[in-house]
């Protein structure tokens, strides 16, 4: 039947651009980091790399990007765990609370995400300066966590509402403190949510630069994106190095959503669902 | 609902509103002061005093303000336009079961996922002058019409509006997916009974349906591009002319670069209440309809 | 084992009253069914009873003693949900064990009455798997068997059948008499179905939007509502229900409806001249051939249950159904005659029995 061949065609091609769409560009990108350096300036380009680690080493030697990626390592990781903490406490508190009042809460910790930036970074400073946080972990993870706290609580209310409340009276009637029902019976039963939210959250603190930028002035401390963002050749600019720097910086984000994503899909979706 | 339980739910809370208010709210506050002084670092001297709304005032004559303001609607107009168009476009396709679906997903997140400054190196990358696969794919193996796009006025503005459309493309087709994934398979299986072809679905059923989502996704898409910063700052720095220099930028520099406090916190203050009123006209318009679909 | 105690318990949510003035007494080692409607208010009340949710007004009491300020962990009943909240995370012996480890019971006490639980219900191959892997009877099991492993002072039983097919449902009330009997723990069983009240309850508390209506044994209840709610929802088929007033006519009385009349005898009777309903259930009409006696109805339709048949049929405005023995046949429009035993009438005025 030729009207189902033609869309079936149609939606092939529609994939197939979308997926090139998404990935053409960043592949150039990053497999220059795998190329010499005639490679990467030559007309006309040269697809295939050579698989040299000569800008790697480099970027190892001579940019140390082992620093930063500790640096976002520790910084990533802190703000991970200290957000999905605060947020599973709260987040199961505003999906059991009065809904006049949860929803009130909920729109205003919602609303603390849509902020620029700029508007909080410079009062930020002030303030991390004064108590000499600059460029410190605890300098950045604090700010980080309160910019992923929005939408970890977001995620994990959603998820939260979810548990049936009969589990809980159960629990209640069986001998158990409220307290003790959200850690035995309600947070076992949320890995996933806490689980999606957990990447979300990395992700996010992985990649965020603003406040980094202006935080971390000290190269010792500098994440990633800070590294990459800064990188300064003597002559020109080191695309070699960089492209080796994005590869190092990204990699771990592509595992993740290459394996994560179904969940990162409900997750994100789930929020967009509800609006 | 007891006064105990109530009382353990407040604690569960109460960290969170103390970081929210620490890092958020008070340091708002302080902007909205800070904007109310003339602050400039490296002139001690003058005593950081109260200028009112003059930083304000000074702000509506400053050409490059205004110019700054006008290149960050045209980013945001264009940006969220397409971006909902090719979002629209991927989570139709995502919506579809076919093996390698998680594949699809997964390539179709890898922009959203990697850091803005990477998408914005290797953008900058691409559109070099000497060497870029943009030029390349214009003009072929003729270096001497290459363009240096991120060095005249006219294409640089073009060039992060490429770069954003790419890297929140995916982004905005999720928030559309989870619209599409609340339609009832039935309806279109009732729809093909009922005669209808692929664009008679898509109009008839999809459309109407998936305008709640859609709005969403404009409301979050609008927002957050006014707020555009990593992608100017590392592929033009603001330049060439300030083609590039959107608001988040300009309020940068001239808070931290020039240390003018006063005046670029006056900036950011800006910025902030034109993305408070945009989410005010949005949730009053929409938020009424949607809270009725989405309920 | 406990008494429990209702006074006067209220509750509503935002304008809904929920619970108006609710008071029983269950006896010790009684098995009491709240039976009514959905929405009539007693899965509000078994929560107030549990202590997860807070009466308006009013006290429980459990063994004379009010329990009001005491958590649901403090009361010692046990409940068992109608969706049977089991923890999904945990094995069926875990689920089992959860409110013995919540208390502080010491482990080999707990893996002693587990296995002793488990035997009584049939569940011991069951122990190590978990919720989703057992079906809605072995579910259902589970559940009671969370309950019964406390050895509380009382049973709460929230509609523990209604999500159970229906053979299954006989099977398992069965085994919830027996049960009941070698345990005789207080019971109180909430639910809309009128056979599950009359075959489990020593007592019955007949209940509709927040109220009580009858507390009586499942016989009185049946043969003696109390006002034509407790008449009509109890009884399968529906009782007959028509209007009529009641005269007096040489010293008998004789009810007038609008197509027919019929005598009634009665020592004691108290009436006004108001309207009276009269209710008379369909084992109570005995379809003669004889055209002399009995009231003369057209067919209409044949219920054919296998172990008897109903004949609905019609005089004038008013429908009747009666039942017959399966070996009778009708005819679709045929006239019969039907004969009412006037001792086996029940009158209501105002709704109410007198």
């Amino acid at each position: 039947m030729s009207r189902s061949f033609l869309t079936k065609t149609v939606f092939i091609f529609g994939v197939c651009l979308a997926v090139s769409f998404s990935l053409v560009p960043f592949l150039l990108f990053v497999s220059s980091a795998f190329k010499t350096q005639t490679q990467i300036s030559s007309i006309p380009p040269q697809w295939w790399p050579d698989f040299s680690l000569k800008f790697f080493r480099s970027a190892l030697k001579n940019y140390g990007i082992m620093h930063y990626l500790l640096n976002s390592i520790i910084v990533a990781g802190t703000t991970t765990l200290v957000t999905i903490s605060l947020g599973a406490f709260s987040g199961y508190a505003l999906a059991r609370l009065k809904k006049k009042w949860a929803h009130l809460i909920l729109m205003g910790i919602l609303a603390c995400a849509m902020f620029p930036q700029i508007a909080i970074a410079g009062p930020i400073w002030r303030f991390l300066q004064i108590m000499g946080w600059l460029n410190t972990y605890h300098g950045l993870v604090l700010p980080y966590v309160a910019l992923t706290l929005p939408l970890a609580i977001w995620i994990l209310t959603l998820f939260f509402h979810e548990i049936p409340r009969e589990l809980e009276s159960a629990s209640l009637v069986d001998g158990c403190t409220r307290f003790g029902t959200f850690i035995r019976v309600v947070l076992p039963l949320s890995t996933p949510g806490l689980f999606t939210a957990s990447i979300l959250c990395f992700i996010y603190a992985w990649n965020e630069f603003f406040l980094a930028l202006l935080i971390m002035t000290d190269p010792a401390r500098q994440t990633m994106p800070v590294g990459i963002a800064l990188f300064q050749g003597e002559y020109t600019v080191p695309w070699g190095e960089i492209a080796a720097a994005s590869f190092v910086t990204t990699a771990p984000l592509v595992i993740m959503v290459l394996v994560f994503q179904r969940r990162i899909v409900t997750g994100l979706s789930a929020g967009g669902i509800k609006g | 609902m007891n006064p105990r339980d109530q009382r353990l739910y407040l604690a569960f809370l109460s960290p969170v509103i103390l970081v929210l208010l620490c890092f958020i709210i008070v340091p708002i506050a302080s902007s909205f002061f800070t904007s109310l002084h003339r602050i400039i670092i490296g002139l001690p001297q003058l005593g950081n005093p109260f200028v009112g709304l003059e930083n304000y005032r000074e702000l509506l004559r400053d050409s490059v303000a205004r110019h700054s303001f006008w290149i960050t609607v045209i980013f945001v107009a264009v940006t969220t336009f397409f971006e909902l168009l090719i979002g629209l476009f991927m989570a139709i396709l995502i919506n579809h079961r076919f093996p390698g679906r998680g594949v699809l997903r997964a390539c179709v997140l890898i922009p959203w996922a990697i850091p803005t400054v990477v998408s914005a190196q290797m953008w900058r990358f691409l559109f070099n002058d000497a060497y870029g696969m943009i030029n390349y794919a214009a003009f072929g193996a003729e270096t001497a019409r290459y363009i240096p796009w991120l060095a005249i006025p006219g294409t640089a503005l073009s060039a992060i509006i490429i770069a954003d459309i790419w890297k929140t493309s995916s982004f905005a087709a999720l928030l559309i997916l989870a619209g599409l994934q609340v339609i009832p398979e039935e309806l279109y299986q009732a729809a093909k009974v009922d005669g209808a072809r692929l664009w008679g679905r898509f109009w008839h059923i999809t459309w109407p349906l998936i305008r709640p989502a859609l709005l969403i996704s404009l409301l979050f898409r609008t927002i957050d591009a006014f707020r555009v910063f990593d992608l100017a700052f590392v592929m033009t720095q603001g330049g060439p002319a300030d083609a590039t220099n959107v608001l988040q930028l300009y309020g940068y520099k001239k808070m931290f670069v020039e240390g003018w406090m006063g005046y670029g916190t006056a900036i950011s203050v800006c910025i902030f209440l034109i993305v408070l009123i945009l989410s005010i006209i949005y949730v009053r318009f929409v938020g009424r309809r949607l809270l009725e679909a989405s309920v | 084992m406990a008494s429990l105690g209702i006074k006067n318990i209220s509750k509503r949510f935002g304008k809904v009253v929920a619970l108006s003035r609710i008071d029983f007494h269950v006896e010790d080692g009684e098995f009491c069914v709240l039976l009514g409607p959905s929405g009539c208010g007693k899965s509000t009340l078994l929560e107030i009873i549990a202590g997860l949710t807070l009466q308006d007004q009013g006290t429980v009491f459990i063994d004379d003693r009010s329990v009001t300020n005491l958590s649901p962990r403090e009361r010692d009943v046990a409940m068992v949900f109608q969706n049977y909240a089991l923890y999904p995370h945990m094995t069926v012996a875990q689920n089992l064990g959860f409110g013995l480890r919540m208390r502080g019971v010491p482990k080999e006490m707990i893996g002693k009455r587990i296995m002793e639980t488990a035997r009584l219900l049939g569940i011991t191959e069951l122990l190590d798997r978990r919720p989703k892997e057992l079906s809605g009877g072995q579910r259902q099991r589970v559940a009671m068997g969370r309950a019964l492993v406390r050895r509380p002072n009382i049973f709460l039983l929230d509609e523990p059948l209604s999500n159970l097919d229906a053979r299954l449902r006989v099977n398992v009330r069965l085994e919830l008499k027996k049960l009941h009997k070698q345990i005789q723990t207080t019971t109180l069983y909430v639910t809309h179905d009128q056979v599950e009240a009359m075959t489990l309850g020593d007592k019955v508390i007949v209940m509709r939007e927040g109220k009580v209506h009858q507390i009586d044994r499942p016989e009185i209840i049946y043969n003696k509502p109390a006002d034509t709610f407790v008449a009509t929802f109890i009884g399968s088929p529906m009782i007959n229900l028509f209007k009529g007033i009641m005269t007096e006519q040489k010293g008998r009385f004789i009810i007038k409806t609008q197509d027919f009349h019929l005598e009634y005898v009665h020592d004691d009777l108290r009436f006004g001249n108001g309207e009276l309903e009269i209710g008379v259930r369909p084992e109570d009409i005995t379809v003669v051939r004889e055209a002399e006696r009995g009231l003369r109805a057209k067919v209409e339709v044949v219920t054919d249950v296998g172990a008897e048949k109903y004949i609905h049929t019609r005089l004038g405005s008013t429908s009747l159904t009666a039942r017959a023995a399966k070996e009778d046949s009708f005819q679709l429009g045929e006239t019969i005659s039907l004969v009412i035993r006037p001792s086996r009438l029940h009158i209501f005025h105002d709704g109410r029995r007198i």
